[in-house]
């Protein structure tokens, strides 16, 4: 079998060579420039380029038709709304460009595709042209940037609402712990030496006002229409909790503190009836059907976006916005660490 | 002869013409095969040694992107092709292990920025280009240039050697965030194979400033005469403030790997702090990972247009020549190259918005970054004024000059979106960005260097490459570049994460398998088209048809030596310059082109000379 392979190989070698050879002779014979770009070549590939232009723009229309749905829904949160606004925008701003650049440099290439006697435009420059499209971008980025910055100072300015849900988010190789304040609304200091099995966020046993925190894994709920402050840690290496569907994210770095807040306004619920979700849904249940898995239902989920080793792909929890009331009662029905630390 | 001043030492002899057919028996400084080929002091010979070892790089980058685009397309899929390329240690049952999945990421993202398109690309171009196109003899110092080489080649072998190691090659990105990098319990890519990429890319800085430096020295004291500053090429420019990036971040780069190496082996803490890992807790406090994000992105960031500027400068060049047309607003180019060097250097921290940075000092990067697109976008359409009304050659070098600017284009207007801080809490890290850094760097610099290939092939080996195979490599690669890295950006705004092993594991993407499956596909259409550029490129360097002297009808001073590896260049004394590389198609003249050679007639005004 192997030798077979290798008379193959040998054969296309030798098959090459001749050929090769051929194409060399007929060259010299023709004393041909084989490199020489002459004006068929010049139409030919002017005309490609022009062609390539409605490919190219084809593609990315398809793509849009194809693939638009499957972007995240609509966001979940308050200043997401921003966001998703802002974003909007740039995105009609950014393909304008795109599309309109694109034509000027592939319709100029058919265009002015060389032909004999043809002659350049000597055209070394024009300040005023060159000004304009100075001015032009620099107007564009300055609304983009004002209306970014105003924004981002809205998200990452610290909390100032009065009635909000503090949780802590406390990631490690490979899973996420979320820490809730509990009855006396403050989060227990922590300290790293004593993590052990039975405290494995690190809980500094001496702090009173950590007696009464809850830590839960897996799924967490939270309350709609609540300001939710987030306080990210983590164990050993950097990870990133990542919202999508609220527009939140931000690292968890070793050795410090970082925070993230955001304000929930649709629950899971109302999620699920939301028609692009549905939508949404529909394709990956199908896509799940093909595969012969169970169909599932949208949830909210956290995701882990640094690298952080082999299990970084599987890194999530999924996250259930409810009603105040539903989540009192769930919080109610958790334990206190203290309780899970004696027990 | 007498009348020139001959800058380098080892070209101060009267120079005389190497011909395959004789050789001089009376040959002063007869060399031996190691001093030719090897251990050459030549520019020439040196770009050519970039040149194939960055390829022979590319290719195993390469390869690297095909298995863990399987793996992401058809994830659980059983691969012969993967199991053979990664034995069953890594692929068994043809089946990808996650943690070499992360050493591949990691590698191929190294030597495509890093051996590719940094040594690679500067490494061939600038050696290649500069004393050329400046008029000299040789570079400053042929001594520092040939160990630049030398650091990279050992570099080179030394982050191949990684790969075959025990626990495998690096694995936490190319960018190599402590604590994962620091700490060999966080990830087995983090023992040994960490150790060797630090030893690696100590010695690939070392490479990239011993061949700075000799750019900068050379672009500013060797010039011939006439040749003033805004008489130079505008690749020359590009390879010159690009030598000055490189210069001025890679120290930093240095010690920012050097503060690793003390965490990893000597125990400091200078990125660490509160880690209980492997079971116990660490002893390091007080340091910060954050500190290292702003070292390596104060690299990391004019890396970017240390990859790019060189790759623009080239189709500058080109894109001129081939529309027969000067470029338009020249000194804007360089004016626009100047401003995108300096602010590249005051941008860093927009990588770092959502790593737990001061938010105040997050809003002084967007505002910098969103002023870099200011330049970026003169260029773009100082290109696209070049090509109007000219008359488009369309060689094998024009067309991928074309794709760059198009590339250049479609990958820049999503970093708008990126540099936005606002708009990045959503997309930061997510396929979204991989496919526009893809678009913008990696597709653009590639470009730039396939056309400089095509075009200075030439001067490189001789010869002339096959025009109809570089078309086929052209089209075949165009489309499936973005036929790679345009869907790319659908995942981003479903929110896919990257360096994700698979996208299996979470419901919230099970839909996304199609988008994948054409990704991948692309990919490998994209690859096999290389081997028709191997291909060309190997057949080309020995059976080629000869070149002519200047086959592309061009101003530069390359194409006024004769056509062979002449020791020192020019047979005879350097050529002296009169006027600006861009008089292409000037009213008047009887040719489309009039070299920088030609003395300005009677009342001639030289672009490149006085402004009015
Ligand atoms: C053969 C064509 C290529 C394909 C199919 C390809 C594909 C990919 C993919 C899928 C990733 C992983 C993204 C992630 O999980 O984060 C990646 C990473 C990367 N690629 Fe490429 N790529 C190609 C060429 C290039 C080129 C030309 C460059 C040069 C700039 C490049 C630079 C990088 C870098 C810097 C990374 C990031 C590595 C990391 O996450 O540490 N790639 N590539
Ligand atoms: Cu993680
Ligand atoms: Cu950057």
């Amino acid at each position: 079998m192997s030798l077979l392979y290798i008379i193959a190989f040998l054969l296309l070698i030798i098959a090459t060579h001749q050929l090769l050879r051929i194409i060399e002779l007929s060259r010299s014979l023709k004393k041909s420039k084989e490199w020489e770009v002459k004006d068929s070549d010049n139409d030919t590939m002017g005309k490609s380029l022009l062609l390539f232009m409605f490919l190219f723009f084809g593609f990315f229309f398809w793509q849009m038709y194809q693939w638009n749905d499957k972007a995240l829904p609509p966001t979940a949160s308050e200043h997401g709304e921003k966001v998703d606004a802002l974003l909007e925008y740039n995105f009609y701003l950014i393909i304008f460009v795109f599309l309109v650049t694109n034509t000027f440099l592939f319709y100029f290439a058919y265009k002015y595709r060389g032909r004999k006697n043809q002659k350049a435009l000597y055209y070394a420059h024009n300040n005023k042209l060159e000004m304009l499209w100075t001015i032009i971008p620099a107007s564009a980025l300055a609304f983009i940037i004002t209306y970014g910055l105003l924004y981002w100072n809205e998200i990452t300015e610290e909390s100032k609402a009065k009635d909000k849900v503090l949780v802590e988010l406390y990631a490690k190789q490979f899973d996420w712990t979320a820490r809730f304040a509990g009855k006396d609304g403050k989060l227990g200091s922590t300290d790293y030496r004593q993590i052990s099995g039975s405290n494995a966020v690190g809980m500094d046993t001496n702090d009173v006002a950590g007696n009464d925190d809850i830590l839960v894994k897996n799924e967490i709920y939270l309350p709609v229409n609540k300001e939710i402050v987030l306080e990210m840690r983590s164990r050993d290496v950097i990870h990133s909790a990542f919202l999508p569907h609220f527009r939140a994210q931000m690292n968890c770095v070793p050795g410090m503190v970082t925070t993230f807040k955001f304000k929930p306004t649709k629950t899971t619920e109302e999620m699920r009836k939301d028609p692009y979700v549905i939508n949404l849904m529909k394709g990956i249940n199908a896509a799940r059907e093909k595969r012969g898995e169970e169909p599932i239902e949208f949830d909210y989920t956290l995701l882990c976006n640094k690298i952080c080793g082999a299990s970084h792909y599987n890194m999530g929890m999924i996250i259930k916005i409810v009603s105040e009331k539903e989540y009192n009662e769930w919080i109610s029905k958790q334990k206190p660490f203290k309780t899970v630390a004696q027990k | 002869m007498e009348t020139n001043t001959i800058h380098t030492a080892n070209t101060l002899h009267d120079e005389h013409v190497h011909t395959h057919a004789h050789h001089h028996h009376d040959d002063e400084h007869h060399e031996s095969f190691i001093t030719k080929y090897v251990f050459s002091q030549d520019h020439k010979t040196i770009s050519r040694q970039f040149l194939i070892t960055a390829m022979v790089m590319a290719v195993v980058a390469m390869v690297m992107s095909i298995v863990f685009r399987l793996q992401l397309a058809w994830p659980g899929e059983k691969f012969a092709f993967i199991e053979w390329v990664m034995g069953d240690k890594w692929g068994k049952d043809g089946i990808l292990d996650p943690n070499a999945y992360l050493a591949l990421v990691t590698i191929h993202g190294t030597i495509m920025v890093f051996f590719l398109l940094t040594g690679g690309l500067s490494g061939t171009f600038s050696n290649l280009l500069i004393p050329y196109q400046c008029g000299a003899r040789d570079m400053a110092s042929g001594f520092l240039n040939m160990l630049s080489y030398w650091f990279f080649f050992v570099s080179s072998v030394i982050m191949l050697v990684s790969l075959f190691i025990k626990d495998g090659a690096a694995s936490a990105g190319w960018t190599i965030y402590p604590p994962l990098s620091a700490l060999p319990e966080a990830i087995p890519g983090s023992k040994l194979g960490m150790t060797l990429w630090l030893v690696s890319m100590t010695l690939f800085v070392v490479s990239s400033l011993l061949g700075g430096l000799n750019y900068i020295v050379t672009v500013i004291n060797l010039r011939t005469k006439g040749m003033k500053m805004t008489r130079l090429p505008l690749t020359i420019w590009a390879f010159l403030i690009t030598a000055i990036l490189g210069v001025l971040s890679f120290p930093v780069l240095v010690s920012c790997v050097v503060l690793l190496i003390m965490d990893r082996s000597f125990g400091t803490s200078f990125y660490l702090s509160d880690i209980y890992i492997g079971g116990r807790p660490l002893d390091n406090v007080g340091g910060s990972p954050i500190l290292f994000e702003h070292l390596f992105w104060f690299l990391g960031h004019p890396e970017v247009y240390i990859v790019l500027l060189p790759a623009l400068g080239i189709t500058s060049e080109i894109i001129s020549t081939m529309s027969r047309k000067p470029i338009f607003g020249y000194r804007a180019m360089i004016g626009s190259m100047l401003a995108i060097g300096f602010l590249s250097f005051i941008v860093w921290g927009h990588h770092m918005y959502v790593t737990g940075m001061n938010p105040f000092l997050g809003s002084v990067f967007v505002f910098t970054t969103l002023l870099i697109a200011i330049p970026s976008a003169v260029k773009a359409f100082n290109y696209i004024t070049t090509l109007w009304k000219g008359n488009l050659q369309m060689s094998p070098a024009m067309l991928f000059s074309i794709g760059l600017v198009s590339s250049f284009i479609t990958g820049g207007v999503t970093g708008i979106i990126l540099a936005d801080s606002t708009l990045d809490i959503t997309y930061h890290d997510t396929y979204f960005v991989v496919a526009h850094f893809h678009i913008v760097m990696g597709l653009s610099a590639v470009f730039g260097m396939f056309a400089g290939v095509y075009h200075w092939f030439p001067k490189l080996f001789l010869r002339m490459m096959n025009k109809k195979l570089g078309y086929l490599h052209f089209w075949l690669t165009f489309l499936a570049a973005y036929g790679v890295f345009f869907p790319m950006h659908f995942l981003g705004t479903a929110g896919v994460p990257r360096r994700y092993y698979t996208n299996s594991a979470f419901p919230m993407f099970d839909d996304l398998a199609d988008i994948n499956v054409i990704i991948t596909v692309s990919a490998i259409i994209g690859a096999l088209a290389q081997l028709i550029f191997l291909f060309n490129f190997f057949y080309s360097m020995f059976r080629g048809e000869k070149a002519p002297q200047n086959p592309w009808g061009s101003n530069t001073l390359e194409w006024t030596n004769p056509v062979a590896h002449i020791h020192g260049n020019w047979p005879g004394p350097l050529p002296v310059v009169h006027r600006w590389p861009y008089d292409y198609s000037k009213p008047g003249a009887e040719k489309d082109f009039i070299p920088q050679t030609v003395p300005l007639a009677e009342g001639e005004a030289d672009e490149g000379g006085h402004h009015h």
